[in-house]
């Protein structure tokens, strides 16, 4: 595995030290209705924390783009020390050719990329919510909380059980788990935000961390504002560079003041806080709502 | 006689010139009466501010930075979905966004200054007092070297034509530019007209020193399922490998026809054979975007890439490509 050379930016410290790196795949196998796939990475393993993502050049035919993925598990230990799992959907021509890599085949890498996952100032009971594969990033940052002595408690859902990811591993990070499926076919039928209630007041909850879908992010988001909980989500949005310099993957976000920018999910995020989101704000792009803007196609 | 069924191709006396040391080729090269170290710049748009990539490599390796295009207000962009993959390109609307040049001036000049880069600010608006206006407030900034046009805008005073598409709006910009810049000014001219060397032309005698060719072409894409567009802004810029073939023939013919202008090449140069095409075609300098995007060290990788592939076939000075076109007849 070969890095080239990475620089910290002058007067940008809250930009992170990222590489680009040749990874020897390891493993690719299903888990669920999902792919994990794992490979070797010190350089990324050494510099990666929950919630930051990877981008992987795919070699399918007329593929240009990278696909930015989660970090699902890093290993800085042992025999796997090194070495980088990230989860997939396969549901486009980049992520079909990720499917067919094998072991000793070799992927361009480059990471890790974005704001991680903030830890929390004091000892407090952390909910994990994670939606389908959104759960990939939350079992990262449940073993990292475990690490720091913190309880973790965690609410796994999806439309089926088959898009269940991690419920072994939920169930051994967290103090309490909670499923939910939409159509019943494991655990509790209903939404993660059915249950949300109930598992904050029983874990003593004072943080909440949630990745996936970004209507169950809003519905989260919204209510953690009523329940008056700090809520920090890892956003998905359409990525061209992952790096910051293209514009493509901006969403709504309100400073202190109250004023709307829009800021880049690679850069900003993926983990932003949720409370600043203007998930109501559909002049930028919320699919429900199209209004005309003034402005050329060029950018 | 030959019995072989394909004609005999013409002997050709390929120079075979001795190889040179990579560290004897001269990479230099002037764009508009500006020198460069090397021919290698970013497209704007595909850079942001600098500081990006800046994590990666020192960006002022580069020959020159074109910064993503500032506007006399700040602008919020368009809504999502701005992108959309298509075969060996994207589509993108983005919608010029930026902080406006009182802010850009503010805080993302000083930066690229203290680096020492070279840098080529990006201007857009949709009328010529707002490209003049721009201008101005660039006037005698240090580090400045050269400003290029984004004539892709609409005209707000024409219809929102685009200026780029128009022989006369163009020149406006261009003289009003002109008149208020004290750096070369590079015109940003598009494939999606019917003769480029006509506008080419024009903006010239009004008094652009350069071209940058080509801006993105027009396109769109539609979700076969939902019959939506995959962009917001229902058409985009199309940009990638899928356009230079495009690029490189806007180049050519506009070198064959004005010899003399500087052009910078832009337009899905992703390799080093790329660079040495569109160097080939016409171009003093090329222009690399979306390369970028999938591998954000292209621009150190092509410079080096460059030196070698010049050393390895005897090319002293890399300007000595700039042109070399061989005709077939």
């Amino acid at each position: 595995m070969s890095t080239q050379r990475s620089g910290t930016v002058q007067g940008r410290p809250d930009l992170d030290t990222p590489v680009q790196a040749t990874c020897e795949v390891l493993d690719r196998r299903r888990e669920g209705a999902y792919w994990v796939l794992s490979f070797a990475a010190k350089e990324i393993a050494e510099r990666a924390q929950p919630g930051q993502f990877v981008s992987l050049a795919v070699q399918s035919p007329g593929a240009l783009l990278r696909r930015p993925f989660s970090i699902a598990r890093v290993s800085q230990q042992g025999v796997a020390a090194g070495t980088v799992d990230v989860v997939f959907d396969a549901h486009g021509p980049g992520t079909e050719w990720l499917t067919s890599v094998r072991g000793h085949d070799v992927l361009d890498v480059v990471g890790p990329l974005g704001r991680p996952f903030p830890m929390p100032r004091r000892k407090v009971g952390c909910l994990l919510i994670g939606g389908g594969y959104g759960v990939a990033p939350l079992l990262y940052l449940g073993e990292t909380l475990r690490r720091e002595g913190l309880r973790v408690d965690m609410i796994v859902g999806a439309a089926t059980q088959a898009r269940l990811l991690g419920v072994i591993e939920a169930k051994r990070l967290s103090a309490s788990s909670v499923f939910t499926t939409e159509d019943g076919s494991y655990g509790t039928q209903g939404r993660v935000t059915d249950v949300l209630e109930a598992v904050v007041a029983h874990g003593r909850t004072g943080v909440v961390y949630a990745c996936g879908p970004n209507a169950m992010l809003r519905a989260v988001s919204e209510r953690c504002g009523e329940l008056h909980l700090p809520v920090q989500v890892a956003v998905e949005e359409r990525m061209a560079c992952g790096i910051g310099v293209c514009f493509t993957c901006v969403l709504p976000i309100r400073d202190r003041a109250g004023n709307v920018h829009l800021r880049r999910a690679c850069l900003d995020g993926p983990v932003l806080n949720g409370a600043r989101i203007a998930w109501e704000d559909t002049r930028y792009g919320a699919p429900s709502a199209r209004t005309p803007a003034g402005e050329g196609g060029d950018a | 006689m030959s019995a072989s069924p394909v004609r005999d191709q013409p002997a050709r006396a390929w120079p075979r010139r001795r190889s040179l040391d990579p560290a004897d080729v001269d990479l230099r090269v002037q764009l508009a009466g500006v020198a460069l170290p090397n021919p290698i710049t970013t497209a704007s748009g595909c850079f942001a501010s600098g500081v990006e990539v800046d994590r990666f490599y020192d960006v002022t390796e580069l020959g020159a930075i074109v910064v993503k295009s500032v506007t006399r207000e700040p602008r919020a962009g368009l809504p999502t979905p701005r992108m959309a993959e298509t075969p060996s390109g994207m589509l993108n609307a983005i919608g010029l966004q930026n902080p406006g040049v009182d802010a850009w001036l503010a805080r993302d000049l000083p930066w690229l200054q203290d680096r020492g880069a070279r840098v080529v600010a990006s201007i857009a608006g949709n009328s010529v007092e707002d490209f003049a206006t721009v201008a101005g407030r660039l006037r005698g900034q240090p580090g400045i070297i050269a400003i290029e046009v984004n004539l892709s805008c609409p005209n707000v005073e024409e219809r929102g034509l685009v200026f780029a598409c128009s022989a006369t709006d163009s020149q406006e910009v261009i003289a009003a530019v002109r008149a208020e810049a004290s750096v070369p000014v590079l015109a940003k001219l598009t494939s999606d007209v019917t003769d480029v060397v006509s506008i080419a032309e024009a903006v010239v005698d009004a008094g652009a020193d350069g071209v940058t060719l080509i801006n993105t072409l027009l396109g769109m894409a539609i979700d076969p399922d939902t019959g939506r567009p995959e962009l917001w802004n229902t058409y985009g810029g199309l940009s990638g490998p899928a356009i230079r073939p495009v690029a490189l023939r806007n180049v050519h013919q506009v070198h064959q026809a004005l010899p003399d202008v500087p052009i910078l090449g832009c337009g899905g140069a992703r390799t080093v054979e790329d660079v040495v095409q569109f160097l080939r075609a016409g171009a003093s300098a090329v222009a690399v975007g979306t390369a970028t995007f999938v591998d954000p060290f292209v621009g150190p990788r092509l410079i080096a890439g460059l030196r070698t592939w010049c050393a390895e076939r005897g090319i002293a000075a890399v300007t000595d490509l700039v042109g070399d076109v061989q005709p077939w007849r």
